[in-house]
């Protein structure tokens, strides 16, 4: 077992009034899976994907991580997790503007303990996700399609056990959509844990399971029977 | 350690190149700051090595009478132009006497008057200093031509000037002035000597001096019998001490003064240390001054670099929630930004020092083409207190936007748009 959740309950507290988003969510994922969050805006599916990715604190409830309570750890503790565990691709890529496409790939390296060959392995994994030819591109030169494709390859140099995904095609045309979906499933093929937030069912549909949360709660928690697959031509070699 | 070092190092470097202009303007407040402290050391330092040589040139076994008394430290009234009549030219005689100053190489009475000296059509204004025969044993200089009045002339209402080069250049020009006759005050002057261009020294032009005998100045132009001034020599700068004594005792004596504490006093006695110490605090004090405007400019500069951190902060919220998101612990983030302030402070302070260096060098090139004995002097004190402060700087303003980067949550940063 990766990762588990158990009646994981988040509130927010502002000026005293308290307000409930997660009414205890329960959960295991193994390693490997492909997982879909579903829900409508404001359903809490964001705060969960936070607090599974480590960004955020549940308040009450249990979270074990790769054998560990995450709940007892500290700030530093948390940033070491995000840093070797965890990969995140976000909706709005989060790439660091007037810096190349390598040296983005590079940040996380620069903050881990091993930073042995630091460009090489940035530039492998930028190479897996087809932009080997991009390395000394600015982030504002290339295409938002280019940009997220950066932001995997960002997600991956670490070797994390599980990715994050948060609307990831949100902010792309359909055909760069296609194209990291594709990448996505591809990386679950060769055995990553992946975890996709989103609020469309086609999307949602490329994961082995489906996990719908409304108002806090997890609504269905189902298997896809036939997962869509993303085809994009030969975006990846 | 070293690692992390390099990398923050690294992200602060880009961050400033990115926002040229901003990381200038910034800097400035620190740039003038600390530009100002090194200016101001090296030219203090300048000023008191040039007071220091000067006093020298003048000889450190000079020391000067005054009429009226005076505090410890404080200039005498006479000094502020106020006329004390109680020191004679005979009080100055009697201090020549070896049985009352065995130390007394030479002495010198003043009487000065301001008069209009007239040849022919051409006229000028100048002070009349009427001295003794002492005059070139005690303030030195060359007679360049003709000769010096004798000790006879002094005493027998000899109607007889020696002007300085600049004097006889303005009345005579190109002409020859020994042996012409020009006016004084309704009399007849003969120039019997001229005096070598000398320039300033200790803060008194030589080649404006008008020198007429103190007898002559007393009686046909200034109608007084007081002397203004007197200068003694003494035979070496190490009795001075002794002679200060001596001759405060003559002039007691001879003022029938019977209180030795220096409290009824109606005269003063300084030599020319003394004067200097004077100097020199006044120098200090202001070089103190004007070095605590300096750093009141850089704590205002402090207060630019706090604020553009803080702006930088909020700018940059969402880049720190993502290096929080893939990894980066508070005190990376913490670094990252004290770096960045510390790097504008310290570029700063190293382009304050070199600005600092070269106006002072300039200051000290002009102040040398102006004549006087100006030293460029840079102490290393001062480069490593423009980088310390202005490092120092950096950490003290650049704590607080840092500090407050690196506690903002990673998903509060991340929402932040």
């Amino acid at each position: 077992m990766l990762l588990h959740i158990e009646n994981l309950i988040k509130e927010f507290v502002n000026d005293e009034i308290v307000t409930r988003v997660l009414h205890g969510v329960s959960f295991s994922i193994k390693e490997g899976e492909f997982i879909s969050i579903m829900g409508p805006s404001g359903s809490g599916k964001s705060t969960l994907m936070h607090i599974l990715g480590m960004l955020d604190k549940a308040s009450e409830g249990r979270f074990v991580f790769d054998g560990r309570d995450v709940m007892t750890l500290t700030d530093d503790e948390l940033a070491v997790m995000r840093n070797e565990k965890i990969g995140f691709v976000f909706q709005s890529f989060n790439l660091l503007s007037r810096t190349t496409v390598l040296d983005n790939v590079k940040l996380p390296l620069t903050y881990s303990k091993d930073k042995t060959d630091i460009n090489d392995r940035a530039k492998n994994v930028l190479e897996s996700v087809g932009l080997g030819h991009r390395l000394d591109y600015y982030t504002n030169q290339i295409s938002g399609g280019e940009k997220q494709r950066v932001a995997i390859a960002r997600a991956l140099v670490n070797n994390p056990s599980i990715i994050f995904a948060d609307e990831p095609t949100g902010n792309l045309d359909s055909k760069s959509g296609i194209q990291v979906m594709e990448i996505l499933q591809k990386l679950n093929a060769q055995g990553n844990t992946i975890i996709l937030v989103t609020h469309e069912t086609f999307t949602a549909e490329h994961a082995q399971r489906i996990i719908k949360i409304k108002d806090g709660l997890i609504e269905s928690d189902s298997k896809v029977k036939n997962p869509r697959v993303a085809h994009y031509g030969d975006a990846l070699k | 350690m070293f690692q992390t070092i390099k990398q923050a190092v690294n992200t602060s470097t880009k961050s400033l190149l990115a926002n040229k202009a901003r990381s200038f303007l910034t800097m400035l407040g620190i740039i003038i700051g600390v530009g100002a402290v090194i200016v101001i050391i090296s030219v203090g330092a300048g000023a008191q090595s040039l007071i220091l040589a000067q006093v020298k040139s003048l000889g450190t076994n000079i020391v000067g009478i005054l009429p009226g008394n005076s505090g410890e430290d404080g200039p005498p009234a006479s000094a502020m132009g106020i006329v004390i009549t109680t020191l004679t030219y005979e009080d100055v005689m009697a201090l020549k006497l070896k049985k009352n100053v065995p130390n007394v190489e030479e002495v010198l009475a003043y009487s000065t008057a301001a008069a209009t000296l007239e040849w022919g059509t051409h006229s000028t204004e100048g002070t009349v200093s009427g001295c003794t025969v002492g005059y070139l044993d005690v303030e030195g200089g060359e007679i360049a031509k003709g000769r010096f009045f004798t000790s006879d002339e002094e005493r027998n209402l000899s109607k007889v000037v020696i002007l300085g080069s600049e004097v006889k250049d303005e009345l005579f020009g190109e002409s020859d002035a020994v042996g012409q006759k020009i006016k004084i005050k309704k009399n007849s002057f003969e120039v019997i000597g001229i005096m070598e261009e000398r320039g300033t020294v200790a803060f008194q032009n030589y080649d404006d001096k008008i020198l007429v005998p103190i007898y002559t100045v007393q009686k046909l132009i200034a109608g007084v019998n007081h002397v203004s001034m007197a200068r003694i020599k003494i035979d070496s700068p190490d009795n001075t001490d002794r002679a200060i004594e001596d001759i405060k005792i003559t002039l007691r004596e001879r003022h029938d003064i019977t209180n030795q504490d220096g409290k009824d006093d109606d005269f003063t006695v300084r030599s020319a240390a003394q004067a200097l110490d004077m100097i020199t605090t006044v120098t200090d004090a202001l070089k103190y001054f004007l070095a605590a405007m300096a750093a009141l400019s850089l704590f205002v500069g402090g207060i630019g670099i706090m604020n553009i951190m803080l702006v930088s902060v909020t700018e940059r919220t969402r880049e720190i929630g993502l290096r929080k998101a893939i990894g980066a612990k508070n005190k990376n983030i913490m670094n990252q930004f004290l770096l960045e302030a510390i790097a504008v402070t310290s570029l700063g302070g190293v382009i304050g020092i070199l600005g600092g260096f070269v106006l002072s060098y300039i200051i000290a090139v002009v102040a040398q083409v102006l004549g006087y004995d100006w030293e460029f002097l840079v102490s290393p004190l001062s480069i490593i207190l423009g980088v310390g402060v202005s490092t120092t700087i950096g950490i003290i303003f650049g704590i607080y936007p840092a500090k407050k980067a690196s506690q903002l949550e990673p998903v509060e940063a991340l929402r932040y748009e």
